[in-house]
């Protein structure tokens, strides 16, 4: 029994959340090894390598994998997938693109978004925006699995040396090219890594008012930045800022949630948060049923109040 | 050019589901049910495409029980021309339905296949990819833009830490982000004309598909309960605690 972790990366170094996948990877029973497939990614396998746990590194180089496509990166994976038992990705943009595809392709059921490894086939996995949680079992021989990284401690980044074999790739789609990208370039610490979070709402009231508002608080605590489904939808901050059901799960040391009512799809995105703090002037706000400690005050007087003195 | 666009029946996004007692599921006896949210956006970007010009048809399909016919009305009150019902009382997993929609795409040959992202019952996130790998088409998942310009579909996807653009030769399928559109509400007068609208049943062995489950559900039990903690007066408390009773700071 072999499992095989699908690196995220980003063609020189990696992701973090490959490394609590390749811990839920592990739990599952067996060797762990790891699928690095980029383009000019050798660094990246060569980072792979090092984490601790890991017994191989597969390296498939090619131009059409320089951008993670899932029509490309789903036949190097299906070439390969005879080998193992588990197929584990973690639940990021990128995982879930290419999961379903690579289990489809198989005949095999998905089991998405695990939080706990019960045995080599069952697993734990919330439903209903995490109002429950369902334990299931795969019958397909072949487990495929995306793993929801904050039901799982990071694997050591260092420490390993797995060996590196490099394969070759199979032809990349026609059907699919890439044109660009816009990803946001800043130093704060990517969200879903984050040990504070500090996160808006549409109380903020514009997007000039979020970021001159939440900017000094995060920039004083190293935090990185989130947001209310409804603030993102107004506009006052990016997509991927998004924390809740379908966005960003996280669950830092801190969660600040200023001007965040508590939607159910949002709590959905950080109650696993270690301590939540609320700052809200509505008292029935139902953030504060699951804020440890809440403020009931005027955000635009408190946050900058916050950021202030800590 | 046709376009189909898959549509779930699910809780509606308002209800707080409860936890079945025995723990085999989640009660949904005398729950408000819903159109999946992000399906109701993928139904109104066919319809705008409609409307621009762009496609010819719109098609809406929902597969489980007879019920879901209300889902496919409301469909064709926002603007479907028509729909199918692939009708089953049979617990209906991503690859089952994924399979059910590949019968169906051979059977329409659409040019696009529209789907929400995600279904927020069983929030798997799977449908779509699915279906693109059965059919081998490319997918164009996330989306948050959706453009058809000659004969290729230029698509924005949301990604991880911004957003990525991707052009694509048709078909393709794509599955819809929350912020592509706003769909629109429905009037009286669509929702009486949804109704005289054609509506075609077929069942999953009409189209030769096996649905059994391939996971089993062993048990469901409520999350852990978060308990609300405590109000603190002032900014000054709150650092304080922050330091000395929680340590994150």
């Amino acid at each position: 029994m072999t499992s095989l972790v699908i690196a995220e990366h980003d063609n020189t170094s990696i992701k973090g959340a490959t490394l609590n996948t390749v811990t839920a990877a592990a739990q599952c029973g067996g060797d762990v090894h790891v699928l690095v497939a980029g383009a000019n990614a050798a660094a990246a396998a060569a980072a792979a390598a090092q984490i601790a746990g890991v017994t191989k590194v597969l390296h498939i180089d090619d131009a059409g994998l320089a951008h993670g496509l899932a029509e490309n990166v789903t036949a190097q994976i299906l070439a390969i997938a005879s080998n193992y038992s588990h197929l584990v990705f973690p639940a990021t943009a990128s995982g879930k693109n290419v999961a379903p595809r690579v289990a489809a392709k198989l005949d095999v059921g998905q089991v998405s978004d695990i939080t706990k490894v019960i045995s080599a086939d069952t697993f734990e996995r919330p439903i209903y925006a995490g109002n429950a949680i369902a334990t299931v079992q795969s019958l397909d021989a072949t487990k495929v699995l995306t793993v929801r990284t904050t039901g799982f401690d990071p694997a050591a980044a260092t420490g390993g040396s797995a060996a590196v074999e490099v394969l070759a790739a199979v032809g990349a789609s026609a059907a699919v090219s890439f044109m660009g990208s816009e990803i946001a370039k800043n130093d704060r610490p990517e969200l879903t890594a984050a040990k504070i979070i500090v996160s808006g709402g549409r109380a903020l009231g514009s997007s000039e008012k979020f970021m001159e508002v939440m900017t000094p608080l995060a920039d004083k605590l190293g935090a990185a930045m989130g947001a209310s489904r409804a603030a993102v939808d107004a506009g006052y901050a990016p997509n991927d800022w998004q924390v809740g059901q379908t966005g960003k799960i996280v669950a830092p040391q801190l969660y600040v949630a200023c001007g965040i009512s508590g939607a159910i799809q949002h709590l959905a995105g950080m109650k696993d948060s270690k301590v939540i703090v609320a700052i809200n002037k509505d008292p029935e706000a139902p953030i504060f049923s699951v804020a440890d400690y809440g403020l009931e005050a005027d955000l635009f007087v408190a946050v900058p109040e916050l950021a202030s003195v800590v | 050019m046709k376009v189909l666009v898959a549509v779930k029946r699910v809780v509606d996004y308002n209800v707080k589901v409860r936890v079945k007692s025995d723990n085999t599921g989640v009660n949904i006896a005398n729950v408000k049910m819903s159109m999946n949210p992000f399906d109701e956006i993928a139904i109104e970007e066919a319809v705008r495409l409609k409307e621009k010009g762009v496609v010819t048809e719109v098609i809406a399909v929902s597969c489980g029980v007879t019920q879901c016919t209300d889902t496919l009305r409301t469909a064709m009150a926002i603007g479907a021309d028509r729909g199918i019902l692939v009708e089953t009382t049979e617990e209906l997993q991503p690859l089952a339905v994924a399979k059910l929609l590949k019968a169906l795409v051979d059977k329409e040959q659409p040019g696009l296949v529209i789907l929400g992202k995600q279904a927020i019952d069983d929030d798997c996130n799977q449908t779509g990819q699915m279906l693109a790998a059965l059919a081998d088409l490319p997918q164009a998942t996330f989306a948050s833009k959706v453009e058809v310009v000659d004969g290729k579909a230029r698509i924005t996807r949301e990604v991880d830490g911004g957003s990525e653009f991707l052009a694509f030769s048709l078909p393709v399928i794509i599955t819809t982000d929350l912020r592509l559109n706003e769909p629109r509400y429905v009037t009286l007068p669509n929702i009486m004309k949804a109704k005289k609208k054609p509506l075609d049943i077929v069942k999953p062995e009409d189209l030769g598909v096996n649905v059994s489950p391939r996971i089993k559900t062993l048990r469901v039990v409520e999350p852990p309960q978060r308990s609300a903690g405590i109000k603190v007066p002032d900014v000054a408390t709150l650092v304080a605690k922050l330091k000395n009773e929680a340590k994150v700071l």
